[in-house]
C-alpha cells in the first residue's frame, strides 16, 4: 500500500459520503419549497405542517452536506496537488464560480429561511427557500461541469512549455455534452431520493395510526413523494439512455467495461447478470437481452459496440504500453446496481400509489417494510452510479490526458495520508450514526402542531420563532 | 493593472472578508463557555450567529476556489505542504458546523455539553491555525525547484508563526466579544463589553509584537502604514468598547483585522509563497498564476457577482439586526 492507494480510498470514501447527503439537499430543498408555496397559495394548514416537518429533516441532512463539502474543496490541493497544477487553469474556474454564485446564495438564504419565519414578510420568506433551492441545484451544475471535464476534456489545449492543460474555450467547458446530460441525470437521481424519503415518512405515519388527526397531511405527503419518485425514475432512465450513448462515443472503454464485453460485437446484447468470472474466459451462466446493448450504446439495435481487447490494443498504441482497462467486476456490477436499486425504488413507489388508490389506506405489513427501505435504494443507486462513473474512467484522472497515479501529491507522505484518511473515516462514521438517529427521531415525531404566536407581548420580549 | 495583480488583490480581499466575518463567529464559539453561564445564555450566544455563520464560512470556500482558479500552483503547494494543520482545521470546521445545527435537537444535558465542546474547539483550533498558516505563507517555507514543500511539520511551528497564531486567536476573541456586546441585551451584553476590553489589551500587545516582527522580515512603506493603522484601529476599538460604544468598537476590531491581513499581503506581494530553501521554488503572483484567459473570465464573474453577494449578505445582517437576550429564547 502506498500514498496513492490511500489517497484514492480517501477520495472515494469522502466523496461517496458527501453524495449521501447531497441528493437529499438537492431534492428536498425544492420539495419543501413546493410545499410552502402550496401553503402560501391555499392557506391550508396541512401544507404548513408538512413544510415545517420536512424542513426539519432537510436541515438535519443539510448540515452534513455542508461540512463534508468543505473537505472536498480542499482535498484536491491536499492529496492531488499535481492534478491541481495540471488542470487548475480549467478546473478551478467552475469550482470558484460554484462558490461565488451558488454556495453564497444557498447558505445565506437558508439562514434567512430558518430564522426568518417571524422576521420576513411571508412572500420574502417563501422566496428565501426558493433562492436556496435554486442555489443548491445550480451548485450541482458547476461541480458536474468540472467533473465532466475529467470524463471528456474539451475547450483546452496541452501547453508543453508549462506542462499543463490550459483553457481555450470556457463556453465549451460549460456546455460539454457530458455535463449537459450528467446534470439532468444526477438531478433526477437526487429527486428520486428526496421523493422516496417524503413517501416513506408519510407512509409510516399513515399506517401506524388509523385515527391520526393529521392523516390527511400524511396521505398527501405519501402521494406527493411517490409521484416525485415515479417522475424522477422516468427521467433518470431517459437521461441515462442518452448518457450511455454519449459515453460510448467519448469513453468507449467505459461502456465495454460496464458490460464486461471483451470482443467487439455487432449487434451486441445486454447482459443482465453473469455468474462466473468476468475476465472474459469462463462464463458459467449469463442472462442476456439481445440487441439491447447495441441500442443503449449507439441508438441502433444492430450498432457495433467495441470490446475491451480491441480498445486496450488501440489505447496501448496511442498512449504507450500499459493497462487502460478499469477493474471490470467493479464497473460491471456497479452499473447494474445503479439501475437495479433505482428501479426497485420506483416499483415500490408504484405499489404504494396503487394501494392508496381512491383514498384507501394501505394495511399490508410487507408494503410498510418495503416502504421503509425505499429511501435507501436510490441512495445506493446514486453511490453505485458514481462509483461506476469514476472507476470506469480509471486509470485516467483526466481521460486521455493524465493518469490517476500522476495526479497525487508528491510531497505528502504515506503517514500523512493515512492520518487524514483515518481521521475522516472516524469522524464521518460517528456523524453518520448521530445524523441517522436524529433523522429517525424527528421523522417519528411527526408533523408539528401549529400554534399561532401570541402577539400581545412587546417585540423586545417576544421569543424568537426559531432558535438554535 | 496586471490581471495577476488584480487576482492577488481579490484573493486577499476574500481572505480578509473571511477573517472579518468568521472571525467573530470563532470568537463567539470560543467565548461560549466563558460568557454562557447556563444553557439559555449559551443559546443566546449561539443564536447571535445562527443565521449567518454558514454564509460567513462560504467566504473561505470562495477564497479557496478563487485561489485554485487563479493561482493553481499556490493552491497545490499550500494545501499539500500545510497538510496536517489544514486537516485539523477541516476536522474542526466539520465538528463545529454540525454542532450548531444539532445541539438543540435533543434536550439531554450531556448531548448539549458535547456539542458545546465541539463548538469551542471547532472555533479555537482554526482561530489559532489560520494565523500560523498565514504567518508561514508570509515568512516563507522550504520549497524545492518544483514548488514542492520539503519541510516538516516542525518547520511550520516556528516562533514567528506561533505568534501569528496567537494574534489571530486574540483578534478573533476580541472581535467576538465586541460582536456579542453589540448583539445581545442585559447581563451578557455587559459582561461581553467588559471582557472585550480585557481581551483587547492582551491582544494589542501580541498583535503589535507580531506586526513589528513581520515588518522586520519584509516591508514596504504601504505595509508600515497599514500595520500602524491596524494598531490604531485596535486601540480605537478598545477605547470605544470601554465607553460602551459597541457599534464603533465592532467597526474598530473589523478594521484592525482587515488592516492586519492587508499588511501581510502587501508586504508579501509580488510573492505569494517565498521559498526559504531553493530560491527557484519561490511562488509569485506571476509564476503561480493561471493563463490570462482564465483570469479574465474569472475577473468578469467576480465583478458581476461579488456586489450581488455583498448586497444580499448585508441585507441578511439588516434583517437580523435586533439584539437578543435570554427572554427571546423559546422554551423547548
Ligand atoms: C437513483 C439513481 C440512478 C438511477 C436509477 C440510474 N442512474 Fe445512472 N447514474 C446516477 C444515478 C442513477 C448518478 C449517481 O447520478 C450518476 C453518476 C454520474 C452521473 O452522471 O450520474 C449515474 C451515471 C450513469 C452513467 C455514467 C455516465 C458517465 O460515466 O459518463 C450512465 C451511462 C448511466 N448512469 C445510465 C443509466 C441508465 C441507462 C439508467 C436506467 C435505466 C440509470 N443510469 C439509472
Ligand atoms: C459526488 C459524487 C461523486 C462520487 C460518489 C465520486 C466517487 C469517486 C470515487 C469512488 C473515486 C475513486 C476512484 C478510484 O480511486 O479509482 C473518485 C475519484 C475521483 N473523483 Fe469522483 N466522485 C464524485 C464526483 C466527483 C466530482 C464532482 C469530481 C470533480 C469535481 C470528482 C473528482 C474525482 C477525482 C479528482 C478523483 C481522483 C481520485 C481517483 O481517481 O482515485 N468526483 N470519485
Ligand atoms: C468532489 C467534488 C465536490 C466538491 C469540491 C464539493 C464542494 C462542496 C462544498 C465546499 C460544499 C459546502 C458548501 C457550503 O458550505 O455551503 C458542498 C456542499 C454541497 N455540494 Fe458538494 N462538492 C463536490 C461534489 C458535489 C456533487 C457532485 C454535487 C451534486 C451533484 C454536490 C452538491 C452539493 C450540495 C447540494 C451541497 C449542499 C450544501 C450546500 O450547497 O451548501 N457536490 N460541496
Amino acid at each position: 500500500m502506498d500514498a496513492l492507494d490511500v489517497a484514492r480510498w480517501q477520495f472515494g470514501v469522502t466523496t461517496v459520503y458527501h453524495f449521501l447527503f447531497v441528493p437529499l439537499t438537492i431534492g428536498l430543498s425544492v420539495l419543501v419549497a413546493i410545499l410552502q408555496t402550496r401553503w402560501h397559495r391555499t392557506g391550508d394548514e396541512k401544507y404548513l405542517k408538512l413544510t415545517k416537518f420536512y424542513g426539519k429533516l432537510f436541515l438535519i441532512n443539510f448540515a452534513m452536506g455542508v461540512v463534508t463539502g468543505i473537505v472536498q474543496e480542499f482535498q484536491f490541493g491536499m492529496n492531488w496537488s499535481d492534478y491541481s497544477r495540471f488542470v487548475g487553469d480549467i478546473f478551478g474556474a467552475p469550482l470558484a464560480i460554484e462558490a461565488l454564485v451558488a454556495f453564497f446564495l444557498e447558505s445565506t438564504f437558508i439562514g434567512l429561511w430558518i430564522f426568518g419565519w417571524d422576521r420576513l414578510p411571508p412572500r420574502l420568506h417563501l422566496a428565501s427557500i426558493w433562492a436556496a433551492a435554486i442555489g443548491t441545484n445550480l451548485s450541482a451544475y458547476f461541480i458536474l461541469a468540472a467533473n465532466s471535464f475529467m470524463q471528456n476534456p474539451v475547450g483546452y489545449r496541452f501547453n508543453p512549455d508549462t506542462g499543463r492543460a490550459e483553457l481555450t474555450d470556457f463556453v465549451a467547458v460549460l456546455t460539454n455534452k457530458v455535463a449537459l446530460i450528467t446534470f439532468p441525470h444526477t438531478l433526477a437521481g437526487a429527486f428520486l431520493v428526496a421523493g422516496a424519503l417524503v413517501t416513506t415518512v408519510g407512509l409510516w405515519h399513515l399506517m401506524r395510526r388509523r385515527d391520526n388527526p393529521d392523516t390527511d397531511a400524511y396521505r398527501h405527503a405519501t402521494r406527493f413523494g411517490a409521484w416525485v419518485v415515479l417522475i424522477s425514475a422516468t427521467l433518470v432512465v431517459l437521461t441515462g439512455d442518452i448518457q450511455g450513448k454519449i459515453m460510448t462515443q467519448v469513453q468507449p472503454m467505459k461502456m465495454a467495461a460496464a458490460e464486461g464485453l471483451y470482443t467487439t460485437e455487432s449487434p451486441a446484447s445486454f447482459s443482465v447478470l453473469t455468474v462466473g468470472s468476468l475476465d472474459g474466459n469462463r462464463e458459467i451462466f449469463a442472462l442476456k437481452i439481445p440487441y439491447l446493448l447495441s441500442y443503449l450504446g449507439t441508438g441502433d439495435p444492430n450498432g457495433t459496440v467495441h470490446g475491451i481487447n480491441d480498445l486496450q490494443a488501440q489505447y496501448a498504441s496511442q498512449y504507450g504500453p500499459g493497462s487502460y482497462t478499469p477493474i471490470i467486476p467493479v464497473t460491471y456490477w456497479s452499473f447494474r446496481f445503479m439501475i437495479g436499486f433505482g428501479l426497485a425504488a420506483a416499483a415500490v413507489a408504484l405499489l404504494i400509489l396503487w394501494t392508496q388508490r381512491k383514498g384507501r389506506t394501505p394495511t399490508n405489513r410487507w408494503l410498510l417494510r418495503a416502504g421503509l427501505i425505499m429511501p435507501v435504494l436510490p441512495l445506493l443507486a446514486n453511490s453505485f452510479g458514481w462509483i461506476f462513473t469514476e472507476m470506469g474512467r480509471q486509470p485516467w484522472i483526466v481521460f486521455g490526458e493524465m493518469l490517476t497515479r500522476d495526479g497525487v501529491s508528491r510531497s505528502v507522505s504515506l503517514t500523512e495520508v493515512l492520518t487524514s484518511f483515518t481521521a475522516f473515516t472516524l469522524i464521518y462514521a460517528t456523524l453518520a450514526v448521530i445524523e441517522f438517529k436524529l433523522l429517525l427521531r424527528y421523522a417519528r415525531a411527526g408533523v408539528p402542531d401549529i400554534t399561532p404566536t401570541p402577539d400581545d407581548t412587546d417585540d423586545a420580549e417576544r421569543p424568537l420563532a426559531f432558535a438554535y | 493593472m496586471e490581471l495577476t495583480t488584480i487576482w492577488f488583490l481579490l484573493v486577499a480581499v476574500l481572505f480578509t472578508g473571511y477573517f472579518i466575518l468568521e472571525g467573530f463567529d470563532f470568537g463567539v464559539g470560543m467565548l461560549l463557555p466563558v460568557l454562557g453561564r447556563d444553557d439559555r445564555q449559551r443559546r443566546v450566544l449561539i443564536n447571535t450567529i445562527g443565521p449567518v455563520w454558514d454564509g460567513n464560512e462560504v467566504w473561505l470556500i470562495t477564497a479557496g476556489g478563487a485561489m485554485f482558479a487563479a493561482f493553481p500552483e499556490w493552491y497545490a503547494t499550500l494545501f499539500s505542504g500545510f497538510y496536517l494543520p489544514l486537516l485539523l482545521i477541516l476536522l474542526a470546521l466539520i465538528a463545529r458546523g454540525v454542532a450548531f445545527e444539532y445541539r438543540h435537537k435533543r434536550p439531554e444535558a450531556t448531548w448539549k455539553r458535547r456539542w458545546d465542546h465541539a463548538i469551542f474547539w471547532g472555533s479555537a483550533i482554526p482561530a489559532l491555525l489560520w494565523g500560523v498558516a498565514f504567518a508561514n505563507i508570509f515568512r516563507g517555507v522550504p520549497l524545492d525547484a518544483d514548488h514542492e514543500y520539503v519541510g516538516s511539520l516542525i518547520d511550520l511551528l516556528n516562533p514567528y508563526a506561533l505568534l501569528g497564531g496567537l494574534t489571530t486567536l486574540g483578534l478573533f476573541l476580541t472581535h467576538g466579544a465586541v460582536f456579542l456586546a453589540l448583539k445581545t441585551t442585559g447581563d451578557i451584553r455587559h459582561r461581553a463589553g467588559t471582557l472585550a476590553v480585557t481581551l483587547g489589551v492582551g491582544t494589542a500587545v501580541v498583535a503589535v509584537a507580531f506586526l513589528t516582527w513581520t515588518l522586520t522580515i519584509r516591508a514596504n512603506l504601504a505595509a508600515i502604514v497599514l500595520a500602524a493603522g491596524a494598531a490604531l484601529a485596535l486601540l480605537g476599538a478598545l477605547a470605544a468598547a470601554r465607553v460602551r460604544r459597541e457599534g464603533w468598537a465592532f467597526t474598530g476590531t473589523a478594521l484592525a483585522i482587515a488592516l492586519a491581513v492587508a499588511t501581510l499581503f502587501t508586504a508579501l506581494f509580488p510573492n505569494v509563497m517565498p521559498s526559504t530553501a531553493d530560491p527557484a521554488g519561490t511562488l509569485t503572483a506571476t509564476n503561480a498564476a493561471s493563463t490570462p484567459y482564465t483570469l479574465k473570465i474569472m475577473a468578469w464573474v467576480a465583478v458581476v457577482f461579488t456586489p450581488i453577494v455583498l448586497a444580499y449578505q448585508s441585507w441578511t445582517y439588516w434583517v437580523f439586526r435586533k439584539r437578543i437576550g435570554v427572554q427571546n429564547i423559546p422554551q423547548h
